[in-house]
């Protein structure tokens, strides 16, 4: 018989059978599973779900306690990850970036190296790799594993039950909240993460707004900020505590902008039938605690430090030549810094944010280390200190860079806060929506919708602020 | 921590020379479904239900250290891996988590396209022994596919505390495939399942999966009339009747697979032609 | 009635379906199909959706999906803890 003869012949076969013989199929199916799994198992007790579980499952996902755990616990988390990176960061700091920098200088320069050579490696290079292991690990280093704890307990899909009613409204699959907390992660898991979405429509929706989810390489830059400029607005005893506070409000700024932005799209460009939703919610497993800490120091701490090494030295090296050909008399960096000031200082932030978010496209995760060593470098031109600042600076910490160096107000951190949770998903991420949407109009709808979102809402903020005359 | 054979760099090559009267007959349809057989002896599967430990299993056998989240979707790709014992190569995939394989999700596809067109020479059905029932829901359409399976009864452990007995050997002779009871969280059973896995793989065991017999006579009749043309159309085509059952479904992968002659690829194959006959087979050890 | 209007605690055998296609398989898939039994587990803060024990799994079902899920409720008491 033929290959398509065969197909006829099983359409004539199909057509002989009774409309729902599918559903047949499945039942069969599980009227076997039913009777070998009685015939197999015997329960001592009736009880069908564990009562610790059964309870617990009750306050997390009570009404007022429910939201309540749900804030305390990742308050505590970010909390934890601030008040306990402070002191590791510091030491870190002082070892390789004043200790380590100046060493390893006054080597190169007593071995004779010329001084464009020992600029590329030691002030562009190595400095750039000191400071994202000073500013990134620790934090880094806590956050994962408490978070991984979190997830491997079974938590994460009690918060996708207790927020499902806001995506439904969104017009949002059920999963998204998912894919969303994927994010937190890593951007790029989180878009491969909505191919648990069958649906296409709901399925960009969750791929264009799973850029709000903060990722690995953003959260240092929020812990930063909020430690450097809001926690320092309280009194020390409580500076920790505000600065996850805000941590913790940008992120939910990040959930409101997610249901928000998908709400807008399913009403417009991506209009359609929410479709079917479940989830399972499994029981809850006492995460091991050492292999938690181990697979979460591996795979992502470790994970995420590797990447911004590497994008941090080759970027390292692109600042130090950009800070240091010069051209009429000044820096590339320093012309291009003077183009983007305008329009940086109009959104609340400074020309040498937006070369810095430029030049760390690869990866969000080099931010802050790029935005210091150009604000060290360029700071004394741009804000009218003098020459060789940057040696002096050599010894201070990020804070007084920022402030003294870069004249950075409170606003500069808030809108670096927002900017940072809004702004563009980083190459490898946009990569992978390519990959998964082969669409080039998705992609670029991805990339360029938060991009605008991100000057959009600093814009509004800076101009608020300035109207009111905060600052 | 697993046994003594275990863990082996991941993805390395087999350390000992390989299995000449084994190697992997499907590396073409492998190759296309995007698995790099390079110098392994066997190809083994890792399939089964969200949350039930799928990713520990597949780390516990592997060494490799994938982040086990407990949440439906965690593995919506397929993961790679590779393991030895006994001097044999073994690359592991670990198949996305699902509740059927019946459903047209991508995620079903990846895991049906790969136990049926993969053909892995043995599949690790990971299951939950606190929801036997439900996961045997998954075990009893795999079985549909392929004879070649293990069933891991995975979460021992948790199914004791809630006070749940299983008869294990009752169990097994059920379904017609070893079942090894394991905590894969403690290591607790990794040596008997390798046991199995390797039993099972080099056909040193005869399985026997148990057929599910459809309630409507109809269905039954026009299943074996279609799957006994796909027999002649496509010798030595293994699991006829699955693929007879999708065709009556009228599932697009499955018809296209007729129409193009892939099908019959499967049956030709490189080394020999049907999966369990055409192996180096020793009668049922045990 | 249907299974959005299920009390809590109480049990109830699902009888039908009355979705098609693709929606109506993935429910089955979830191991909801006619004669399996049912029992409303807890509900969203946010008052959706719901989370039933269905073959010893806790499946989360928004309420229009529930809608669609006939049932005959156990006139026992309510569901045994």
């Amino acid at each position: 018989m033929s290959n398509a003869h065969l197909l006829d012949h099983a359409a004539r076969l199909r057509d002989d059978l009774p409309a729902d013989f599918q559903e047949g199929i499945v039942e069969s199916i599980y009227s076997d599973a039913a009777a070998i799994s009685s015939s197999t198992v015997s329960r001592d007790s009736q009880r069908a779900r564990l009562t610790a579980d059964r309870l617990l499952d009750r306050a997390l996902t009570h009404r007022v306690w429910g939201f309540a755990v749900m804030g305390v616990l990742f308050f505590a988390v970010f909390w934890f990850t601030i008040a306990g990176a402070a002191g590791p960061s510091g030491l870190l700091y002082t070892l390789l970036v004043e200790g380590g920098h100046a060493w390893l200088r006054d080597g190169f320069v007593a071995l004779g190296s010329p001084g464009w050579l020992t600029g590329i490696v030691i002030d562009g290079a190595y400095l750039a790799t000191a400071w994202v292991i000073a500013v990134m690990l620790p934090p880094m280093a806590i956050f994962f594993p408490l978070f991984t704890l979190l997830e491997d307990f079974g938590y994460l899909p009690r918060v996708a039950f207790n927020l499902d009613r806001l995506f439904s409204a969104a017009g949002a699959h059920g999963k998204q909240s998912l894919s969303m907390m994927m994010g937190y992660g890593c951007n790029a898991a989180g878009v491969t993460a909505t191919r648990i979405i069958d649906s296409r429509r709901e399925r960009l929706i969750a791929i264009i707004t799973n850029n709000f989810s903060i990722c690995n390489g953003r959260w240092p830059t929020l812990i930063l900020m909020g430690t450097i400029f809001i926690g320092a607005l309280a009194p020390p005893a409580l500076g920790s505590v505000v600065a996850a506070g805000s941590v913790v409000a940008v992120a939910v700024v990040g959930v409101l902008t997610t249901l928000l932005v998908s709400w807008g799209l399913s009403k417009t460009v991506l209009r359609g039938q929410t479709s079917t939703y479940s989830l399972e919610l499994p029981p809850y497993r006492p995460p091991q605690l050492w292999r938690t800490l181990h697979t979460s120091l591996i795979d992502r701490t470790l994970f995420v430090l590797r990447r911004a090494i590497l994008m941090a030295a080759p970027a390292g090296v692109v600042i130090w030549l950009l800070s240091n050909i010069t051209v009429d008399a000044s820096s590339i960096a320093a012309h291009v810094v003077d183009a983007l000031d305008p329009l940086g200082l109009a959104l609340g932030l400074n020309g040498i944010i937006l070369l810095a978010y430029i030049v760390a496209i690869p990866a969000n995760e080099i931010i802050i280390p790029t935005i210091l060593m150009l604000t060290m470098t360029l700071g004394s031109n741009l804000f009218g200190a003098q020459d060789g600042v940057m040696l002096e600076l050599g010894s201070a910490h990020t804070e007084t860079v920022l402030i003294q160096a870069g004249g950075w107000t409170l606003l500069t951190a808030i809108n670096l806060m927002l900017f940072s949770l809004l702004h563009n998903p980083c190459s490898t991420t946009i990569l992978t929506i390519w990959n998964e949407t082969k669409s080039l109009k998705w992609t670029t709808v991805a990339t360029l919708l938060p991009l605008t979102l991100a000057f959009a809402v600093t814009f509004l903020t800076a101009t608020t602020a300035r109207l009111a005359g905060w600052i | 921590m697993p046994g003594p054979e275990l863990p082996t760099a991941p993805d390395a090559g087999p350390a000992h020379g390989a299995c000449t009267s084994c190697a992997i007959y499907n590396s073409a349809n492998l190759r296309k479904l995007g698995v790099e057989t390079g110098t392994y002896d066997y190809v083994a599967a890792v399939a089964g239900n969200p949350n039930t430990g799928k990713s520990t299993v597949f780390n516990a056998l592997t060494g490799l250290r994938q982040h086990v989240g407990n949440w439906p979707g965690k593995t919506v790709a397929r993961a790679e891996g590779g393991f030895h014992y006994h001097g044999h190569g073994y690359k592991l995939v670990d198949l996305p988590g699902t509740y059927s394989l019946l459903s047209t999700s991508n995620d079903e596809e990846i895991a049906r396209d790969f136990l049926l067109f993969g053909r892995p020479d043995v599949t690790i059905a990971v299951v939950d022994a606190t929801r036997l029932e439900r996961n045997l829901n998954l075990v009893l359409q795999i079985l549909q596919i392929t004879d070649r399976v293990v069933v891991a009864l995975n979460l021992m452990d948790e199914s004791e505390r809630h006070g749940i007995t299983i008869d294990v050997r009752h169990l097994a002779r059920e379904l017609g495939v070893p079942v090894t009871p394991m905590a894969a969280r403690k290591g607790q059973g990794v040596p008997e399942l390798l046991e199995s896995v390797e039993q099972v793989a080099r056909g040193t065991v005869a399985t026997r999966a148990h057929r599910v017999k459809h309630r409507d006579p109809r269905l039954e009749r026009a299943v074996d009339v279609l799957a006994g043309q796909l027999q002649q159309t496509f010798p030595g085509l293994p699991s006829t009747r699955w693929v007879a059952l999708r065709l009556l479904e009228g599932d697009p992968g499955t018809e296209q697979a007729v129409r193009d002659g892939t099908l019959g690829d499967l049956g030709r194959g490189i080394a020999g032609p049907e999966a369990t006959s055409a192996r180096p087979t020793g009668t049922a050890a045990r | 009635m249907t299974l959005d209007e299920l009390r809590p605690d109480h049990r109830a055998t699902v009888v039908a379906l009355e979705i098609r296609g693709v929606q109506r398989r993935r429910l089955m898939d979830l191991g909801l199909l006619p004669g399996t039994e049912v029992r409303v587990d807890m509900t969203s803060p946010l008052g959706d959706p719901t989370a039933y024990l269905v073959r010893d799994a806790l499946i989360a079902l928004r309420r229009s999906q529930a809608r669609a899920v006939h049932i005959e409720v156990h006139d026992d008491e309510p569901g045994r803890r």
